[in-house]
């Protein structure tokens, strides 16, 4: 498998253009490749199958066959939401047009422009999308790593992990303790863990509830930190422990084979352990060589990599300024693309890009608090315009038509992903 | 057809007051409970079809079944299989819509106290002419109330450039019509869709996350969105 870096693009620039260029094609239609489908890619696919009915061919590369949206997990864990509705199938992709090949992406040729898949065989494209999501920093908790994710659990992709997690949950004996070893920033929802303690909390409340929550944090604040603190105290006085940078949060071990948890050097046996490392791009981003550090640098105007204008990276994998690596955000980005991509294999408009997000989170059953933001591209990256968040003290009328109000997203958002299921 | 017999079984049934008469308490609490319908239906003198159709002489009409209104296939299935509005079918309606209409573009959730319902369907009740004599609500047609430029009003969507914007409101609003919490907005008629985008713009409609999005389209793109939407059909 070649890796392609930068440099050897100037090499191979004159015999890439004889084979392949841009726009008119000796033969056929346009090819594009999406690998990951999840927020971004799914409706980054979606997309260009429906807008350009038919003149681009459209393959998505998923390893799985159900998606499991990280997005309401947390609910799940808290026992508001069942494991099958966070379930996806891609159904409805196929049925608009997309191409969906089951497997893992294991090489990108940029010279070749072909996708290696791990099942044989390669892809060639004209524009390849990237969105694989995250994958985790080697190294980054100390006794922590992936062989150790049965014993203590990330949940931070979809799925099984997320099964394990709530499974440790119900089996946590009486007065139990629950630690979460929560990640530096940059990373994927940055409310999320903290709605994942409130709704553990939840959980505990109802069915054990002298349990205690540990949480040790690298941050010295995290997101609407003032509105899950308030809602802590309101639901679930003296169950959450939050050990911030300043009370040496940051300072953590681990060891799965023990269950303990040192914090600052003091050592602690748990229950449960989720440990949500520090996070980077998606592997696959790396092995296509658009990586800068841990993520890939993108141009705000069309999400294309600043290593290679045939590629084009969305959601969380992307570094590309203001925006909190979230689904709605990716979801956002991806359409983004979709327009620029499809202009430049059809010659169709493109708009200016227009970027927005909201997040939404649970702190207890029907108390719903959200923040968001518009965006648009600048030279440099995708900057803030303007936003909003949600108020400490709000009525509870409010706070459960904000709740309300995620649950019509959620059914939005995924509509939006998979099309709509018949 | 159904008969004043039918009504009044149904309402003692369901211990209603019958409408127009007597008890105008349970009207006016029905009133109150409409707050939650105006968004989307009309109803009394002048009264236009919005996003949902007008209310006026509802009971006894078969569902769908007013010409100038684009009904949700549900509903023009519901209405072909014979569905007539009276206080039974209307009582089961409002508790739950998707129930009964799965694919109605009526974004709401339903209205569970039972009394309420029945409230609401006295004050309904007061809109329509059978069978107590009330007389049909004055049909003259009334301006939307707003103050917003007719110059903004007349201008021309680009129903192209209304397609890509509507991405960004379709990770919310689904394309399709439905509504799980958040309110269907295809085939809004177009200058109620102006009107309210502008509404929200001007900080006069009060929902933080579209204020937000509507405060920085400039009155071209609403223009475009409006354009879009208004043909928008799963
Ligand atoms: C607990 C939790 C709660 C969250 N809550 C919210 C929320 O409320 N709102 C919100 O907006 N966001 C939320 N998020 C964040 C959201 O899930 C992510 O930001 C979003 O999924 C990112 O989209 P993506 O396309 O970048 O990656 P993903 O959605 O993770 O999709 C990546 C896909 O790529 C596939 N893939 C990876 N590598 C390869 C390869 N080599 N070949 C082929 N396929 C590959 C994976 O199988 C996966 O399906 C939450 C996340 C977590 C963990």
């Amino acid at each position: 498998m070649t890796l392609n870096r930068r440099t050897f693009l100037g090499a191979s620039a004159v015999a890439a253009a004889t084979l392949a260029a841009p726009m008119v094609r000796a033969q056929g239609k346009p090819r594009v490749v999406v690998i990951g489908g999840g927020a971004g890619g799914a409706t980054a696919a979606r997309y260009i199958a429906k807008d350009s009915k038919g003149d681009v061919d459209v393959t998505l590369i998923e390893p799985t066959r159900t998606y499991y949206t990280c997005f309401f997990s947390n609910l799940y864990l808290g026992g508001i939401k069942d494991i099958d509705d966070l379930g996806h199938s891609y159904g409805g992709l196929a049925a608009g047009g997309v191409n969906v090949v089951h497997d893992w992406a294991v090489g990108v040729d940029r010279d070749a422009k072909t996708v290696t898949l791990a099942g044989g065989g390669s892809l060639p494209y004209d524009k390849l999308i990237l969105s694989p999501g995250i994958d985790f920093v080697d190294g980054a908790v100390s006794g922590w790593d992936l062989s150790a994710q049965n014993a203590m659990p990330h949940a931070y992709k979809g799925g099984s992990q997320t099964e394990l997690l709530k499974a440790q949950l119900k089996a946590m004996p009486e007065g139990g303790t629950f630690a979460m070893v929560a990640p530096p920033n940059p990373y994927r929802c940055p409310p999320g863990p903290y709605e994942r303690v409130s709704m553990v909390a939840h959980y505990l409340k109802a069915n054990n509830p002298t349990a205690k929550i540990i949480v040790a944090d690298p941050k010295p604040k995290f997101s609407k930190m003032a509105l899950f603190q308030e809602g802590w105290n309101n639901h679930y006085a003296g169950m959450v422990d939050w050990i911030g940078e300043d009370f040496g949060g940051g300072e953590v071990s681990v060891d799965p084979a023990t269950m303990t948890v040192t914090i600052d050097g003091e050592e602690t046996k748990v229950d449960v352990c989720n440990v949500i490392p520090a996070m980077k791009a998606g592997r696959i981003a790396e092995i296509a060589g658009v990586t800068d550090g841990n993520w890939a640098p993108v141009n705000a105007a069309d999400m294309s990599s600043k290593a290679d204008p045939d590629i084009y990276v969305l959601g969380d994998a992307s570094q590309q300024g203001d925006m909190p690596k979230s689904g709605f955000s990716a979801n956002s980005q991806a359409k983004v693309c979709a327009n620029a991509v499809r202009g430049a294999l059809t010659g169709s408009k493109v708009f200016p890009a227009k970027f927005s997000n909201t997040c939404w989170s649970l702190i207890d059953a029907n108390d719903g608090v959200k923040v968001g933001a518009t965006y648009e591209a600048t030279d440099e990256k995708i900057a803030k315009v303007d936003g909003f968040i949600s108020q400490t003290g709000e009525t509870s009328d409010v706070r459960k038509a904000t709740y309300e109000e995620s649950e019509g997203w959620y059914a939005g958002i995924t509509a939006d992903m998979f099309g709509a299921s018949v | 057809m159904r008969s004043v017999f039918k009504y009044l079984a149904v309402a003692s049934l369901l211990g209603l007051p019958i409408a127009g008469h007597a008890d105008t308490g349970d009207a006016e609490a029905g009133e109150k409970v409409f707050q939650q319908c105006k968004g989307c239906h009309q109803v009394g003198a002048g009264a236009k079809h919005r996003s949902g159709p007008h209310l006026n002489g509802l009971f006894g009409r078969k569902a769908a079944s007013l010409d100038d209104f684009r009904y949700s296939k549900s509903f023009q299935r519901a209405g072909a299989g014979g569905l007539e509005w009276h206080a039974d079918t209307l009582d089961v309606f409002l508790e739950n819509p998707r129930a009964m209409a799965s694919g109605t573009r009526m974004s709401f959730r339903g209205i569970k106290n039972a009394d309420d319902r029945a409230n609401l369907i006295v004050y309904l009740r007061t809109f329509s002419d059978d069978p107590a004599n009330i007389p049909e609500a004055d049909p003259t047609a009334q301006a939307l109330d707003h103050d917003l430029d007719p110059a903004i009003l007349a201008l021309k969507g680009d129903p192209e450039y209304g397609e890509y914007l509507s991405g960004e409101c379709t990770t919310c609003h689904q394309a399709a019509g439905g509504d799980d919490g958040i309110p269907s907005i295809t085939l809004w008629p177009e200058d109620q869709f102006v009107v309210a985008m502008h509404a929200y713009k001007t900080k006069q409609r009060n929902h933080p996350v579209m204020q937000m999005i509507a405060g920085r389209l400039g009155d071209d793109e609403i223009a475009a969105l409006a354009a879009y939407f208004k043909d928008l059909e799963n």
